[in-house]
This record gives C-alpha cells, structure tokens and sequence, in this order.
C-alpha cells in the first residue's frame, strides 16, 4: 500500500491511472509533469489509508472540471486545487484534515496529490469511481449516502472563484458547476463533496491510488520483461483480455455536449467482432452482436504490444489493440449506483448484467 | 525534368526524372559536409544522362539533417521563449518537459507574458505591450536573438502572438522568431517545443540551404530547388530555412511516396529495407498514414503529423549466426561493401546468404559458395518471418494487402508474404526514397476548434478546407491542383455549442517554373 507518493511514483500512477480511465478522463502525463515540480520543491506527499481516518475528520474530494481538449491547451496556474479547497474552508468554516479523490481515471488522478500536497493534508487512498465517469453526481460517496456534491467552489487560472452553497440534487450541482466551467474557459478546480471520515470509509471505492500504481508498475515491468501486457493488465486488476485485434472503424457523433460514437475491432483472424460504444467513456461491449460487459464495469482499451492506453480521442483505424473488461467495484452496482451509471442512465436499452467476480472490488496486490 | 535527392545517415541517393521515367539514378555515401555529398550525387545523374543541366526544372531534396543535429544535440542556437498566458500556465512553462541536457544547451531562458485566449476566442487577460517590450529587452541583453513565441489557443487566434513578434523586431531587428501558431496545432506544450526547437535549428538550416544552393550553383544548375516535409510534400528553399522543423520525419515518407510512385498503387504496405533496419509503412490514398500518438524527437514532445511506421532490426548488411539461427539486429551497416564476404569481408552477412542462394548476383559468388544449403535455407525462411510478422502487425484488417518492397536491401525477400495478396519490387527500388522527394506535391493544413453553433458543419469544413488550401497555395502548390487528401473531426466533450476540432490538410501540384 502506497504510504507516500514521491517522484517515482508518478509514472507508474500516471500509466495505471490511464488505464482506469476507461477511455476518457483525460491523460495524466501535464498533471504528473505539474505534480512532479511541486515534490521536488516540497517533498512527498503523503498518502493515509482510508481507515485510518477518525470518523469524525473532514474530507473533501479536489479535481479538474472541464474539457480535456482544453485542458492540453490552458495549461493550470497551479494552485487551483488549492484555492478551491481554502475557498470550500472558508464558506463553511472548518478546515480539511484529508482529501480524497473524485476519480482515479485519467488526469483527476494527479489533482487530488497536487491539491493535498499544497494544502498540506495528505490524499486519501480511495475514490468514488474506481475508473472515470464524466459527471460529478457520478460518485459512490454520492450513492446510498446523506454526503452531497454541493457546496462546492471552484476557482480558474485568474481571480475568479465561485461558491455553489446548495443544489437540489447532485445532477443539479453537475449542471451548475458546468455550467460555471464553461465561463470559467471550460478549465476549473474545484473542491466539493464534504464528507466525513465515516462517510469516507463506509463509500469510498478503496486502495486506488495503490491500485493505479501497481497497475502501472507491472505494466513498466512487463514492457521491459516483453511479456504480454494486456494479460498483465488484465491480472492486475482482477479482469479478462475479452478481444484482441484491429481497430475496423471510428464513428463519432456530438450530441448534448459529450464525446459519443462507436468503435469496430475486428479480430486478427478476421472471424470476430467487438464493438464499443463511448459516452467520453467506453461505455458497452458488443462480441459478435450480444452484450459482452456493459457500465458499470470496465470497458479498458490498450495498445496490443505496449499496453498503452487508448483513449477515445486517438482510436484510430488500424490501431492494434486488446480490450481488457474488469468487474466493477460493488458500490457502483447498488440499485442506487446503477440508477446513476448504470446502461439506462446513459441512454441504452441494456441490461447491466454483471460480469463474474469482484465482489472485493478492486483492490492492490502484492 | 526534376532531381530527387535523399540525404540519409549512410547514403546520399539521387534520381533523375523526366515526368514519370527515371532517367538516371546514383548511390553514395553521405559526407561530413552533407553538400559535398549532394554535389557529387547530382554529378553523377546528370553525367549519366547526358542532358543538360540547364533542362532541370527543379531539384528536391529530402534529409534527416535537422532531425540529427536535434538527435545528436549538434549545432543547436540558444533559443528564448515567450508565452503569453498569464496567469494560466505558470506551472508548467516552457520546456518543462525537455531532457535536461537540451535544454541546458538551448538555454532554459523563457518568459511568461499576460494575453493568451480562452477556447472560445476570449481573451485570458489583457495583452500588455509593455510587459513584452520589457521582456524583449532582457532577451536582447542575454545576447539572444533567437526566439519562439506561444500563445495560448494561437491555433485559433494569433494575434497575440503577432504583436508580439512586432515589439521583439522594434528592439532586436534581426531576430530569428518562430510563432507556434505557424507550425503546430492545439496542443501547447507540444506546440511550443517545436517552435523552440524551430528557432534553435535556423542558423543551421540557413547554413545547410545555402550550402545545397551553392552545390547546385557549382554544377550550373539554376532551377529553384525545395525540401521534402514529413507528410511527403514540398516546400521552398526559402520556406526550409524558416521552418527545418518541417523536415523531421520526411524520410520514411518520401521512401513510402516514392514506392507508391513507382508501383502505381494508392494503398498498400510498404516494406522499405535498408542496411541495418527494415521500416514498414502503410500507404492510404497514396500518402503514409500518420502516427495517433505524441512523437518524440531527442527525448522532446511533439504534435507533427508523422508516419506510423515500425522498424525492425533486419537489412543488407545484418549479421548470421548459425548456431542458435540469428539474423540482426547487428549489421555491419554502411561497411557492407567491405565487410561481406562477396565484397571480400569476412563477415557473414544477410547479403551474403542471398547471393549463395542464387536468386541474386552481387560481388563475388564464389566466396559463398561453401554456405551450407540447409543453413542458406534455414535464414532466408527466418527473413521471411520477420517481415510477415511486421507486415502482419501493420495490416489494418485481414483482407490481402499488395506490399511493396524498395530499398537497397530489398533483396531479402525472396519468398511468400502471408497476408500479401502480392509482393511488388518495383524498377529503381533502392533509390525510392530519391523517387519520393523528386514527385513531392506541396500541402498546407489547417488545424482549429470550431463553434458548430454560429456556423453549421458544412460552412466550417469549407472554411478549414479554404484555410488549409490557402497555406497550401503560399507553400507553392498550383491552386488549380489542391485536393484535400485528410479531414478529421474530434468533437470536444463538455463543450456547449458543438465545439468541434477539425483538421484538414490539402495537397496540389507544385506550381511550375
């Protein structure tokens, strides 16, 4: 188990964590290069097991709110995590012992490790998703709990902050807190979801960051070693390589603001196919016509010899890639969980039947 | 009639061509002085053809130069940078990401500036003239006049960018500037370290131009001469000056153009085998398809548009070992001709085991004639393996593909390709990549976000195709012959108004002299 994160921990973080991020979440290499400068001016930044926690501590998750095409292009000042988490302090008058983090997947990765370790709290090892998700109520320490995403505050590069003290419901903080990124230059941090310790333990998904870690370190390794890294992927994280082959077509459409389209992966030998259909996540699996792993579960996509990531913004034809399905941690499969990230809530007519095992959830190995 | 000239590591190859017939072709080894090389490359084609230098329309030339000095950290200018962004930014500025023994030898000296614009065109803060001009002044006092200027979202507004250019010339009047919105895409990082690296290979590439001028200019040659940019098409001798960065990957391209060329083929896999490595490509619509991910030169980020090749350690020149059967990666590279055995050499070598099977006649035959059947068998199986492999892992579906195969060592394959429904060695395959260079057409691109809420898809495709062409046309293409060969839309998540990344990229003849 992670107790601390120290420079050369950022890489493998960084490649798991991609991974994790089913295809969306952003990349992490700008956040890890910005994580980096900061533990070489500060140190470390340390890492507390979830359960560790005294019930009663207040915790909070930080991240990036926006689009991930800007977010290579506005690069951060840097100390939005920050600012955000102080401007939260501020309205309710209580000061954060830890920060947990919002999403695993992708680049809100590296933000809860910046934010803590500027405010000086460490970061929680455990996060509401175990992968990535684009919406903000998509959160399991929002699901079967009295925790909400609002209040929340945000801040962007210049002065600009804003306090969102109340919403309706997570869906209408979503809206809200969007809606302020967009003017925001669709680039923000922001900090919400006040928990407690309690809160934290009893809903957090546990041990990612480890998880990501150790991920991305047996992929580092299986690089060098040149064994078959989608199989080690595959075995890290409890899952299965479902499909290998060749990416046969890219179809993209943009509807409501999402990144939404389909990708054909046709086998090497040409006899099968798998298709993907992706909401900024991969969201469905169909083998051969029938319903291979739907969301919650993990739809992962990585390059056939590296073992890289594949992210819905560079699936391109001809790609050689596996397909890597992993069974979601439980908390995301409740009735609650599934009302808010299951098929339905994306706009299919599926069924979320459960791909087998997981019933520990992900969790770090070795 | 056009020259083609390819300045690789090892050799310096040249064609001559009259329309689509090759009239003459050379092989010779790449000098010190890459010139000199050139110089006697293009002797050797015209002597050859007997024609008169005076009948040359143009002569294009492709070269790994600017990619080697990089590569090798040779002839880099100290280079300041500029980016206008405040107060995004400032935790990641420029050259962050660079190896720190380039950057130390670039300089590390950059500067952030207030400006910039958000993805919908509004400013991030106020531009400050005066912030610039005082910037402008330490750079000046530094002795630096090299310099690359970013600003964030200059893909989509430049005009930062240019103002700023303006106010470093009011106090360094012979500054060398690069704009990252002349010759990158969203992206800022990777579009800053080009721009740097840009302004940092200038005085290089002045001095290399002028130097493939004066070689044409000693041979009497008058005919405008141009470089070969990474995806395949042209540019203008003037244009490579302010722009090597434009030249980073044309050698793969102009081997797998100039394959397309010689086979008539539009799309088919092109196994290009050299010395020491063997480069696979893929031709779509006659052009190489690009690479998905961030290619890195010297250990530096960058977003060009390069070919998605893959090498594999296997040539002319790679060493046998018999006993466990290896081929490669090791070769005996540019000493070919000395170290083999048909050359005399006593180094056995994949050429070698190919002239003992007979299917070739190079050098002295009889100096292999003692090679064991069995073992000449055994290695020409094992190369037919590993490029059916490689072809394989390049192949975008099942289906047959025709593969080409061109380079000096193309004569490895002697067998069946699985998955090849045939194998193509095409006239004057060792010079293809001269070939390449000689029929470059020239492109321009456009790559910006637009709003599809003020203008519907079809107004911004024309718009961006319009764009692209434009630059298309300043690089020197025929307007009459602009094809758009690439477009590309990636709609941007979370974005209202239906942002939409297009990217377009238009090609056309060049225009005549």
């Amino acid at each position: 188990m992670l107790r601390q994160v120290t420079l050369d921990d950022i890489r493998p973080i960084g490649i798991g964590a991609g991974i994790l991020g089913t295809g969306g979440g952003g990349n992490p290499y700008l956040g890890g290069l910005h994580l980096a400068s900061i533990i070489r001016e500060r140190g470390p930044q340390a890492i507390i097991d979830p359960f560790d926690l005294a019930d009663d501590a207040l915790c909070c998750v930080v991240g990036s709110i926006g689009a991930p095409t800007v977010s290579i292009e506005k690069l951060p000042e840097g100390t939005e995590m920050c600012r955000a988490l102080r401007l939260l302090e501020a309205h309710i008058g209580r000061r954060f012992d830890a920060v947990a983090i919002a999403e695993i997947g992708g680049a809100n990765s590296m933000q809860p490790l910046i934010g803590g370790l500027q405010a000086g709290i460490p970061t929680v090892d455990s996060d509401s998703m175990g992968r990535a998700y684009p919406e903000i109520q998509m959160s399991t320490f929002l699901f079967d709990t009295s925790a909400t995403a609002a209040s929340l505050a945000m801040v962007d590069a210049a002065d600009n902050a804003a306090v969102v003290p109340a919403a309706v419901s997570d869906v209408w903080a979503e809206k809200i807190a969007r809606n302020i990124a967009v003017s925001m230059g669709a680039r923000a941090g922001l900090a919400g979801t006040i928990m407690s310790g309690a809160q934290v333990k009893a809903a957090g998904v546990h041990y990612t960051l480890s998880l990501a870690h150790h991920l991305g370190a047996q992929v580092i390794e299986a690089q060098a070693q040149k064994s078959d890294v989608p199989v080690v992927v595959a075995e890290a994280l409890d899952g299965q390589v479902i499909f290998r082959g060749k990416i046969a077509d890219v179809e993209r459409r943009t509807t409501k603001g999402f990144a939404r389209g389909g990708v054909r992966i046709d086998s090497f030998s040409g006899g099968d196919r798998l298709a993907i259909e992706f909401q900024n996540e991969f969201l469905i699996a169909y083998l051969n016509g029938e319903v291979a792993a739907t969301t919650p579960d993990l739809i992962c996509i990585v390059t056939e010899e590296e073992g890289e990531p594949v992210t819905t913004e560079v699936l391109r034809y001809g790609t050689r890639v596996a397909v890597i399905t992993v069974p979601a941690p439980p908390q995301l499969k409740s009735e609650a969980a599934l009302e808010v990230v299951g098929p339905g809530a994306f706009g299919y007519d599926v069924e979320f039947r459960p791909l087998p095992g997981g019933v520990i959830g992900l969790r770090p190995q070795g | 009639m056009r020259i083609g000239v390819d300045v690789g590591g090892t050799n310096t190859d040249a064609v001559l061509m009259d329309g689509a017939n090759v009239i003459s072709s050379t092989k010779t080894p790449t000098t010190a002085n890459v010139s000199e090389g050139i110089a006697k490359a293009l002797s050797t084609v015209i002597a050859d053809s007997g024609i008169e230098a005076a009948a040359i329309d143009g002569v294009m030339i492709g070269t790994t130069h600017f990619t080697n000095a990089v590569v090798e950290r040779k002839h880099l200018t100290p280079t300041a940078c500029i980016r206008l962004g405040l107060p995004a930014t400032v935790c990641l500025p420029p050259m962050v990401d660079w190896p720190d023994d380039l950057r130390d030898m670039v300089g590390g000296n950059s500067h952030l500036a207030h400006g910039g614009h958000e993805f919908d065109g509004r400013e991030i803060s106020a531009y400050q003239p005066d912030e610039v001009r005082e910037i402008a002044r330490k750079i000046r006092d530094a002795g630096l006049s090299a310099i690359a200027i970013s600003s964030v979202f200059s893909p989509v507004n430049s005009t930062f960018e240019e103002q700023s250019a303006e106010i470093v010339r009011e106090l360094i009047p012979d500054a060398n500037i690069t704009l990252s919105s002349e010759i990158g895409r969203i992206g800022l990082l990777e579009r800053e370290n080009a721009a740097i690296m840009n302004s940092c290979l200038r005085q290089l590439a002045a001095r290399t131009v002028d130097g493939f001028k004066a070689a044409l200019d000693e041979l009497q040659i008058t005919a405008p001469f141009y470089i070969s940019q990474n995806d395949g098409t042209l540019m203008n001798a003037d244009f490579a000056k302010e722009y090597p960065v434009l030249t980073f990957a044309s050698g793969p391209t102009n081997s797998m153009r100039g394959a397309a060329f010689l086979s008539g083929l539009r799309d088919a896999i092109v196994v290009d085998v050299g010395g020491t490595t063997t480069d696979i490509g893929v031709l779509q619509h006659g052009f190489p398809r690009v690479a998905a991910l961030a290619v890195d030169i010297g250990g530096v980020r960058t977003n060009f548009r390069m070919p998605d090749t893959y090498s594999i350690g296997l040539g002319g020149g790679s060493l046998i070992e018999s006993d466990p059967l290896k081929v490669g990666p090791r070769s005996v590279g540019y000493e070919l001709t000395e170290k083999a055995l048909v050359f005399g050499g006593d180094i056995l070598t994949a050429t070698d085991v190919i002239v003992a099977g007979g299917s070739e006649d190079i050098g002295d035959a009889g100096a292999v004639s003692h090679l064991d059947a069995s073992l000449v068998a055994a290695v020409q199986a094992r190369i037919m393996e590993m490029i059916t492999i490689a072809v394989d892992r390049m192949k975008t579906s099942a289906t047959p593909v025709p593969v080409i195969v061109v380079g000096g060592g193309s004569i490895l394959v002697t067998g069946a390709i699985e998955g090849a429904s045939e194998i193509i060695k095409p006239d004057h395959f060792p010079v293809a990549n001269a070939i390449g260079a000689a029929i470059a057409q020239v492109g321009g691109e456009c790559d910006r976000i637009f709003s599809l809420a003020e203008l519907s898809r079809d107004e911004a495709l024309d718009q961006a195709k319009s764009e692209a062409s434009n630059r298309a046309v300043n690089a020197g293409a025929n307007a009459d012959s602009i094809e758009i060969v690439d477009v590309e839309e990636v709609p941007l998540a979370y974005l209202p108004g239906n942002a939409t990344r297009i990217m377009v990229k238009a090609i056309g003849d060049l225009v005549e002299a």
